[in-house]
């Protein structure tokens, strides 16, 4: 359990690091984010508002840096990340909640179909050498390669507008149903969920392919392989355990993925509008909505360092050599 | 029924490549060998000089580029006889492990390091016994287990927590598990220290004593094979070139290669002599010399050496009614004329240790 | 050793890559147009190719193919700033680690583990979201921020890499001389990881190409600044304000671009993975060539 301990050591500094660049970015830049705000809300801003926000940025008040750092993590312990600007007044936890649940949807499914489907194509490729699905790669490299929301954009027009297979936006059929737990909702919202989600296991399937099939050849070279082989076991068997083994770099290396997956998917979801974290990303920058900007940074942080750890979970059970002390 | 003495391997013309067309690597060339059951049969050579090669091929575990030839290799195990060279995979799954077993060098990568040693032992029980029940399993591989000295409550380790010997008794254990007819232990016990070797190897003629099967064993270490093996092939450069009960080769090898690997090494006793060694390096298998392949570095090369290959065959001046052995040297053939050192019943070192 | 690589992943791959290079030093020349340049009267309504226009317009009439030259060389010379600060800092700092070890190793790879698990996309929005709208940040100083995020996985993988040369005899040998570190270091071990560091160095323009595309694609990095993200942002947001239908020359052109470039980079990578590891090269090949030569499948299958 070593091995786990020092990644949560690892995250809770992570974790530290992002608060504390959100902390210190506002106070860093040119310009008056006070202003801007200002800027946004016009009439409905009051001077208690003002006050507030000065406070929140540190400007014109009578507490050091320090004092401001400790104000905030406060704050945030507290689960307070402020009000958003361009929705004011409604906070930014309420904002990033309701579009929370979309995109965990959205990505936690995509994610874990792109990484089984991927190892197996992966094995698969490495079992059958020379086969056909050495010519996949070059394929799969490029859509690896091509950024998230090209993919999209191409799957839209492909799927959406020119075959109708497929909605081309929105996270249900906002002008006919209302969310509830029945099945005209639920199956609408899987229609509409299917172009997104295309896209990212399109996009991050390439990767684990590539990865699983190199590992894979290296591990079909190892003794214990041969050895299988030589005592008489189905192919299945044999293939098994050279995949038990080969498996684990993709696990460990699962964590600096999901970075990259989640970033694809914001970009994902703007293409598609749906209604997820990347489209409200997308009003926080247009409107320059800074809470809302800085709330949704400390989200993704934690969401992916969560993911991290389950990984972590998952590699300390698979490899039996890390169970003890180094 | 199976009776000791009787043929359990014939390889005949044996021939494995690495890689195709003009740029193969002949590997193996004609090898001829026969083992019986119960035997201990040594294969011992140079690094390079193919003995590992010559033993994949025969298990058919060959890894690509390397393949097959020509020759077959003729297993008569309890079922019958087949020629491997040409078996399916369906018959080779049946034989394998069952009629013949691998021990490899280094069982820390011949163990599956995510795997607990009891998964590991029976997984062939599942495999070939699909009529014992998992208990059953589990109690069979205790008894594997017990067999070579390692307490039961180790089957649920995993290898990364045994030592290094015994994983090397684990692989034994697991090679024995379906009680096969033949066993090729690769450089089984190069990878331990002096101690632990001895001890394994005791405990593995104790075995072979007990279940009565075969080994083919290969390694360097032809000193080693002096002391367990039964008979003796000495590879050079991809070829038998010659093949001996173990106490003749010892006290009277024919061939010049053997002769020097014999004097490479001191006895424990006996008057201080000099080292002598063979000259030269091993050949370059992709352009091996002509004629004997061992002439560039033999003293007693003659015109004839350069210019033809000899084949195994018995030498001529072998008494009728000796124990069966081959030698592939010119110096050896009907006329020719043999030094003293090659020739003898007498011992070629000056004392016996 | 170096000899013309015969595979032909890799040979298409440095064509494409000669190509993108040319593109970048010489693409603004060959513009017809003013990117920015409205031409004519308006109907709102993108124009397809044609002869005046190679690659069509844009809804407001800009010249798109002007816009994919001049935006060429941004987003390459992003790139390429971007890779090359990334790989510097991580063989500085990679090699560092694994050759020195002790607390100098455990803080640089926990600087490393934190900025390889910590979300790029996001914070690199969060520092770019704060610059003002109307300033228009040089590419190097893009490349440059960008360079903060993608050099951790270099330098984990050279400090691997140094860890294990590290024991061995040559350089234990200067160390006895009593060479000084920075000099073995830069010496002795540096010229044994070339590829490693080439394949980083792609791999980090890959990467940047990626965030500063994405970057400019969310509207963070100034729009005024011609890139082929910026593109894809003009083309996205007059879909979803207009409800104007993009054309497939408006965005097949940049997207293309940006994968065609990582896909060459990639192809590259490819080459160097196999020159490494020789066993990714034989497999197929082998196969092949001897079932042309006539032998049946034998061996462990």
């Amino acid at each position: 359990m070593r091995l786990v301990a020092r990644r949560i050591v690892l995250y809770a500094l992570t974790a530290l690091v992002a608060i504390t660049v959100n902390f210190f970015i506002p106070r860093l830049m040119p310009g008056n984010p006070v202003e801007v705000a200002i800027g946004h809300m016009q009439a409905r801003v009051t001077p208690g508002t003002i006050r507030a926000l000065d406070l929140q940025y540190g400007i014109n008040t009578k507490l050091g840096l320090v004092g401001q750092y400790v104000n905030y993590l406060d704050q945030l312990i507290h689960g307070n990340l402020g009000i958003s600007f361009s929705s004011y007044p409604a906070t930014v936890v309420s904002v990033i909640r309701s579009a929370l649940p979309w995109t965990v949807g959205l990505v936690g499914i995509a994610t874990i179909i792109s990484f089984a489907l991927g190892t197996l194509l992966g094995i698969a490729a490495a079992w059958r050498r020379g086969s056909w699905l050495d010519n996949l790669l070059p394929a799969m490299t490029f859509f690896q390669a091509a950024p998230y929301f090209f993919v999209a954009i191409l799957i839209v027009a492909l799927f959406a507008t020119k075959l109708g297979w497929f909605p081309q936006n929105s996270g249900y059929d906002t002008t006919t149903l209302n969310p509830g737990l029945n099945w005209a909702f639920m199956s609408s919202v899987l229609d509409h969920a299917v172009l997104p989600a295309l896209t990212i296991v399109v996009g991050s399937i390439a990767g684990w392919i590539i990865g699983m099939r190199n590992m894979m050849l290296t591990t079909m070279d190892e003794d214990y392989v041969l050895i299988a082989q030589a005592k008489g076991l189905a192919s299945r068997r044999v293939i098994s355990y050279a995949a038990r083994n080969a498996i684990l770099p993709s696990v460990s290396g699962f964590s600096l993925a999901i970075g990259f997956v989640v970033s694809g998917s914001l970009l994902t979801e703007i293409v598609f509008s749906y209604p997820g974290i990347g489209y409200i990303l997308l009003q926080a920058i247009g409107n320059e909505d800074y809470p809302l900007l800085q709330g949704i940074f400390l989200i993704i942080t934690f969401a992916v360092l969560g993911a991290n750890l389950l990984a972590d979970f998952v590699y300390s059970f698979l490899d039996p050599r890390t169970r003890q002390e180094a | 029924m199976i009776r000791a003495g009787e043929p359990l391997l014939e390889v005949s013309g044996l021939c494995v490549d690495y890689g195709s067309g003009d740029d193969a690597v002949h590997a193996v060339i004609g090898a001829d060998l026969a083992l019986r059951r119960g035997e201990v049969f040594g294969l011992a050579g140079e690094s390079g000089s193919g003995k590992s090669t010559l033993a994949y091929a025969i298990a058919r575990l060959l890894r690509m580029p390397g393949a097959i030839t020509g020759g077959e290799v003729v297993f008569r195990h309890e079922g019958g006889a087949v020629n491997l060279v040409n078996a399916g995979p369906a018959q080779l799954r049946e034989l394998r492990w069952n009629q013949l077993a691998v021990v490899l060098q280094s069982a820390m990568h011949a163990l599956n390091p995510v795997l607990t040693i009891e998964f590991q032992l029976t997984d062939v029980l599942k495999a070939h016994r699909p009529d014992l029940d998992r208990a059953a399993r589990r109690a069979c591989a205790g008894e594997l287990l017990k067999m070579v000295g390692i307490a039961p409550d180790r089957l649920a380790s995993f290898p990364h927590e045994l030592s290094g010997g015994m994983r090397q008794r684990v692989m034994i254990a697991m090679a024995l598990a379906l009680q096969p007819q033949l066993l090729i232990m690769d450089e089984p016990t190069t990878a331990l220290d002096v101690v632990t070797q001895r001890e394994i190897l005791n405990e593995l003629m104790d075995l072979r004593t007990e279940f009565g099967f075969a080994v083919l064993f290969i390694t360097h270490d032809l000193s080693l094979l002096i002391e367990i093996a039964d008979t003796i092939a000495v590879m050079y450069a991809g070829r038998i070139v010659e093949s001996a009960p173990a106490g003749d080769l010892y006290l009277a090898p024919r061939h010049p290669y053997s002769y020097g690997l014999l004097h490479s090494f001191p006895g424990l006793r006996g008057p201080v002599r000099r080292m002598t060694g063979i000259a030269g390096s091993p050949p370059d298998l992709r352009k091996p010399p002509t004629g004997c392949v061992f002439h560039p570095r033999c003293g007693y090369a003659s015109e004839r050496c350069v210019r033809e290959e000899p084949s195994l065959a018995t030498p001529a001046a072998e008494p009728a009614g000796t124990a069966h052995r081959v030698v592939a040297c010119w110096l050896h053939e009907p006329g020719a004329a043999t030094p003293a050192e090659l020739a003898g019943l007498a011992p070629a070192l000056e004392s016996t240790s | 050793m170096l000899q013309f690589p015969k595979s032909g992943k890799i040979r298409v791959g440095l064509l494409m890559a000669l190509v993108f290079t040319l593109l970048a030093i010489i693409g603004p020349w060959l513009a017809p147009f003013d990117p920015n340049k409205s031409l004519t009267t308006t109907n709102g309504l993108p124009q397809p190719p044609s002869g005046a226009h190679l690659l069509g317009t844009t809804q407001v009439q800009q010249d798109v193919l002007s816009q994919l030259l001049v935006g060429g060389r941004s987003t390459i010379l992003v790139s390429l700033i971007a890779g090359a600060v990334a790989t510097a800092l991580a063989v500085v700092l990679g090699i560092t680690a694994g050759y020195y070890g002790g607390w100098l190793d455990d803080l640089l790879s926990m600087l490393a583990n934190i900025f390889l698990v910590m979300p790029a996309l996001p914070l690199l929005i969060v520092i770019f979201g704060f610059i003002n709208k109307t300033a228009n940040p040089p590419d190097a100083l893009i490349g440059l921020v960008i360079s903060i995020t993608g050099w951790a996985f270099g330098a984990r993988v050279l400090r691997a890499q140094t860890l294990s040369m590290r024991t061995r005899d040559y350089v234990t040998s200067a160390r006895i001389i009593g060479e000084r570190g920075w000099r073995i270091m830069m010496f002795e071990i540096l010229p044994n990881l070339v590829p490693i560091v080439a394949t980083s160095f792609l791999f980090t323009v890959i990467y940047g190409v990626g965030a500063y595309t994405a970057l400019s694609f969310l509207g963070v990095i100034s729009v005024a600044h011609w890139s082929w993200g910026t593109m894809l942002y003009w083309a996205q947001s007059a879909q979803a304000a207009q409800q104007v239908h993009i054309e497939w020359w408006w965005f097949l052109p940049p997207g293309l671009a940006v994968g065609l470039f990582g896909t060459a980079l990639a192809l590259l990578n490819f080459g160097i993975d196999e020159f490494i590891n020789p066993r990714l090269r034989t497999a197929g090949l082998t196969r092949r060539r001897a079932r042309a030569a006539g032998q049946p499948r034998r061996g462990a299958a």
